[in-house]
């Protein structure tokens, strides 16, 4: 910016402010990707004597002390699809109402709202909606679906958030040139918006299991419980009206309730828990890149 | 003219949605024919005590060995969420390491037209912890009142004579645990005769956290069940008054009475249990289920001297060590 | 039918599809059945408590001694709670607002294009970790760290749990600041280069005071997302029910005390609907954090 003016001592200031100002933000934004390896590192480093295929096909031992962490590893995989099968289409639904039929009017602008407050509700919240809706109200009791419904809940505002943006992204000239051929609303959807956002909805979808498998919370009160005794490597253990564990609540249960567990079980637990997640969220990253560099416009 | 075909993402939303109504519908039909009617024979809802949750687990993983078709779920949350939900029906069997009170027993009455069956299934000492390096050896009810209870005026170890090697601050860090807990209201009552605790402490969640962390804190104190030591802390010998003999929470002191926060932990089931319930508590009482409670740091009941160790609810059991203080079922 | 006539939809067909467009609208309204349904289910396990004789909402609110179990001297005061929950929440924010902006600015201005996209991804995952790990980490190494470097009794206090809280809510005021940055119009930029500002001056004179709205959104979405978090407080800030002394004092939130203490309330007592009063309360201020940053945000989309 100084190139074609004589260095005055306020050009110089000015860049120095701005070297100054570039690397302060540059090591905030540094100070992220820190704690990110560090504690990633950590874990892996503490739980490494442990972790192996068998600790995740294993079940607990002798009193949870020591094996693996099947029940609860597959317990989450319950809770999430089932959630996800839930909160998926109505999430999907509701974000084509609110930005293909609604009108700006004050009905919906109250719709948005909740939206955005139903993203802000703390998860003890949830879970205590759960427990006096699903577990006592609607009489399910302690189980799977009463969990699962109250995760589906929790994971419903941000499906509409992101299928919303998915759908805004869609060109309106898309939707124009439908209707100019005479299609209905939902025919242009459904043939053209639709098609055309799916990545953005699929994004959306799957950074929703890391977080359905991540919370505790919610499915403490209404559906884990602290231990349950299932085959190894088995897929089906459970049954809907069953209690589950959960890998979450494993990992707080194994940190704070088990005496003498041994040392780097939890460490191995955070670890799973962790690498499925960070593991999900990666591939979502990929697959909108992906599809993003297939769109052809 | 021609119609339209639906396409994937039709098709994919709509059998989701079927998908979603007939999970749940099955779901929930399932739900209620199981809460109506008796819990279904291959599942047992254990629930209760959290100083008895890590027991009630091991027996689950070991019973599940002697009987390959029966299913124990196991969930803590406190005697008395194990004894409400017994009350409504909701489980099979409730944990306690408390009696169950009249009022109780009477509501099961009046909800279901059973009345509670209890079962003694071991005893544990409740032990005052301190970290290893601590100098101290001995407490009394009465010091544990003046640095628990509300109004209690003891807050450093020098009040108590005791200098803690190595530490410049040295406030007592009490440890303790939360309000709705069943150990809480065992000390609250035995040690603190009943006087509320003075805000301030640690209350942990667990039994095991409260032993943690005072084996981490030179300066802390803590009360949990026997069975939770490791190797970082010391239990100290008490004494029910100052002058008097302080005894070491150890099996035999249980048992013998001699040891003042000791308590006795029951199973109950409403109404006489059957089948598979009925065959569950007897592996409990047996030899097998009772070598689960003595590798657990608890006192198994054939020592204590009781070996059918059924109950009559509201009543003390026999061989049950008592407490100084007399205690009857809390009204 | 003569080949003039326009050609109409199977009636199957047009029937159908109002069907579907009543799914539709149903879904779509369904965001605000459940909001009001968590309110109303909540409340509703919440509501005996508050009519029931001897509960006082003063003391419910302003009390500092929580003992809901007492044998002699019942007493529900939420004070020290909400203490708590301010006192966490206030110095994660003190730590992740300049963090968070600063990340933001830099997002936003200075760097380049590979190093946004790797930066961003980063900050997605690290907003991915769950909170019963950053609980966990908190519990373990933060607690190590601190007890090490501070001296203190218990690594379990305000300190670990405001600098977990910190962690978590980073992601949001970046990626919502970001945004906010990014939505002022380029014209200002060109405006303030075509005057010879540097990045630097530009951001401080022009871009901050224009995307002010936004960044104030993206501050109260960070107390928002540290107000309500529950499992990662439960875990690394100690359980002690009062008024802290020193950053280094142990405390309880609002959040931790529902989850601590919830499991083992027996369903129907009145400890276990002052909790879900104490849900109630929490939602409230959820409530009230998020209406007012969605109101400022609106506030830019008016100019």
């Amino acid at each position: 910016m100084a190139g074609r003016f004589a260095r005055t001592p306020q050009v110089a200031r000015k860049e120095i402010a701005e070297s100054v100002a570039r690397a302060v933000f540059g090591l905030m934004s540094a100070s992220m990707i820190l704690p990110l390896v560090l504690i990633v590192g950590y874990l892996f480093f503490r739980a490494w004597p442990v972790l192996s295929w068998e600790f995740l096909l294993d079940v607990p031992r002798h009193g949870m002390t020591d094996g693996g962490i099947w029940p609860a590893f597959v317990g989450t995989l319950y809770l999430v699809g089932i959630s996800l099968l839930v909160s998926t289409p109505i999430g999907v639904l509701a974000a084509i109402y609110l930005n293909e039929y609604a009108k700006d009017n004050w009905f919906n602008r109250l719709v948005n709202l909740a939206v955005i407050n139903l993203a802000g509700v703390p998860s003890i919240v949830h879970a205590l909606f759960g427990l006096g809706a699903f577990v006592y109200a609607a009489r399910f009791g302690y189980s799977i679906l009463s969990a699962s419904l109250t995760l589906a809940i929790m994971t419903l505002p941000v499906i509409i958030a992101s299928t919303r943006e998915a759908l805004a992204s869609v060109p309106m000239a898309f939707r124009e040139a439908c209707w100019n051929v005479g299609a209905t609303r939902w025919q242009t959807v459904r043939a053209v918006v639709l098609p055309n956002s799916i990545s953005g909805i699929l994004t959306g979808v799957i950074l929703q299991v890391s977080r359905a498998a991540g919370e505790t919370a919610p499915v403490m009160f209404t559906g884990a419980v602290f231990f349950k005794a299932v085959e190894r490597g088995n897929l089906f253990p459970y049954k809907l009206t069953d209690q589950c564990m959960a890998l979450s609540m494993h990992l707080y249960t194994l940190a704070t309730q088990v005496p003498n567990v041994k040392e780097a079980l939890p460490y191995a637990t955070a670890v799973v828990l962790l690498g499925s997640v960070l593991l999900v969220n990666a591939t979502a990253i990929v697959v909108r890149i992906w599809l993003r560099n297939r769109k052809k416009w | 003219m021609t119609r339209l075909r639906p396409t994937t993402p039709t098709r994919l939303s709509v059998l989701a949605l079927v998908s979603a109504f007939a999970v749940s519908a099955c779901g929930g039909g399932g739900a209620k024919e199981e809460k109506v009617a008796k819990p279904s024979k291959t599942v047992i809802q254990n629930k209760g005590s959290d100083t008895m949750v890590n027991v009630a687990q091991v027996w689950a993983e070991e019973y599940r060995k002697a009987a390959p078709d029966v299913e124990v779920e196991v969930s803590g949350g406190g005697s008395g969420v194990g004894i409400a939900a017994l009350l409504k029906g909701a489980i099979d069997v409730a944990n306690a390491s408390r009696d169950i009170k009249p009022s109780e027993a009477e509501q099961a009455s009046k909800n279901t037209g059973k009345s509670p069956v209890g079962f003694n299934v071991g005893a544990d000492a409740l032990a005052v912890y301190v970290h290893k390096d601590n100098p101290m050896s001995e407490i009394n009810l009465e010091q544990l009142t003046e640095l628990y209870a509300e109004g209690g005026k003891v807050t450093r170890w020098s009040e108590l004579g005791v200098t803690i090697p190595g530490v410049k601050d040295d406030t007592i860090v009490r440890v303790s645990r939360q309000s709705s807990s069943g150990t809480y209201e065992f000390f609250r009552e035995h040690a603190l005769g009943n006087r509320d605790f003075r805000l301030g402490s640690r209350d942990l969640n667990g039994s095991k956290e409260v032993v943690e962390l005072v084996g981490t804190t030179p300066t802390a104190i803590g009360y949990s069940g026997m069975g939770y030591a490791t190797a970082a802390v010391k239990m100290l010998r008490v004494a029910p008054k100052a002058g008097a003999p302080a005894v070491a929470p150890t099996i035999a002191a249980v048992h013998d009475k001699s040891y003042p926060l000791a308590r006795s932990l029951h199973v109950y089931t409403l109404g006489e249990p059957h089948g598979a319930v009925k065959a569950y508590i007897d592996w409990i009482l047996s030899p097998a289920g009772q070598k689960v409670v003595e590798d657990a740091g608890y006192v198994p009941v054939a020592v204590a001297g009781n070996a059918t160790g059924a109950l009559a609810t509201g009543a003390p059991a026999p061989g049950a060590p008592p407490v100084p203080a007399a205690s009857p079922p809390k009204p | 039918m003569d080949s003039t006539a326009r050609p109409v939809r199977p009636r199957a067909a047009v029937l159908a599809e109002k069907a579907l467009e009543a799914v539709i609208r149903l879904s779509g309204v369904s965001a605000i059945v459940f909001v009001a349904a968590i309110f109303f289910f909540v409340l509703r396990e919440a509501a005996p408590v508050l009519v029931s004789k001897g509960f006082s909402l003063w003391q419910f609110l302003f009390s500092t001694d929580w003992y809901p179990t007492s044998a002699t001297n019942v007493r529900y005061g939420t004070f020290a709670l909400s203490v708590g929950t301010l006192s966490v929440t206030a110095l994660a924010m003190l730590i992740a607002v300049p963090f968070g902006l600063g990340a933001a600015i830099y997002l936003s201005e200075f760097c380049s294009p590979r190093v946004r996209e790797t930066l961003k991804v980063v900050i997605e995952l690290l907003s991915a970790i769950p909170s019963v790990v950053w609980g966990f980490v908190g519990l373990t190494v933060m607690s190590k760290l601190i007890v090490s470097s501070t001296g203190a009794p218990v690594g379990v206090n305000v300190l670990n749990g405001g600098i977990i809280l910190a962690l978590m809510s980073v992601p949001v005021i970046v990626s919502i600041g970001e945004d906010a940055l990014k939505a002022v119009p380029d014209s200002f930029r060109e405006a303030g280069v075509a005057l010879g500002a540097t990045r630097w001056q530009l951001v401080y004179r022009v871009l901050l005071p224009a995307a002010k709205n936004g960044l104030l959104a993206a501050v109260l979405l960070g107390v928002g997302r540290a107000v309500g978090e529950t499992m990662a407080v439960l875990m690394a800030t100690g359980h002690a029910v009062h008024i802290p002394g020193s950053l280094l004092d142990s405390v309880r939130t609002l959040t931790a005390n529902i989850a601590a203490e919830l499991g083992e309330a027996p369903s129907g007592s009145d400890h276990y609907r002052v909790l879900f009063l104490t849900g109630t309360l929490l939602f409230l201020i959820t409530l009230v954090v998020n209406l007012t940053a969605d109101f400022v945000v609106r506030g830019i989309r008016r100019k």
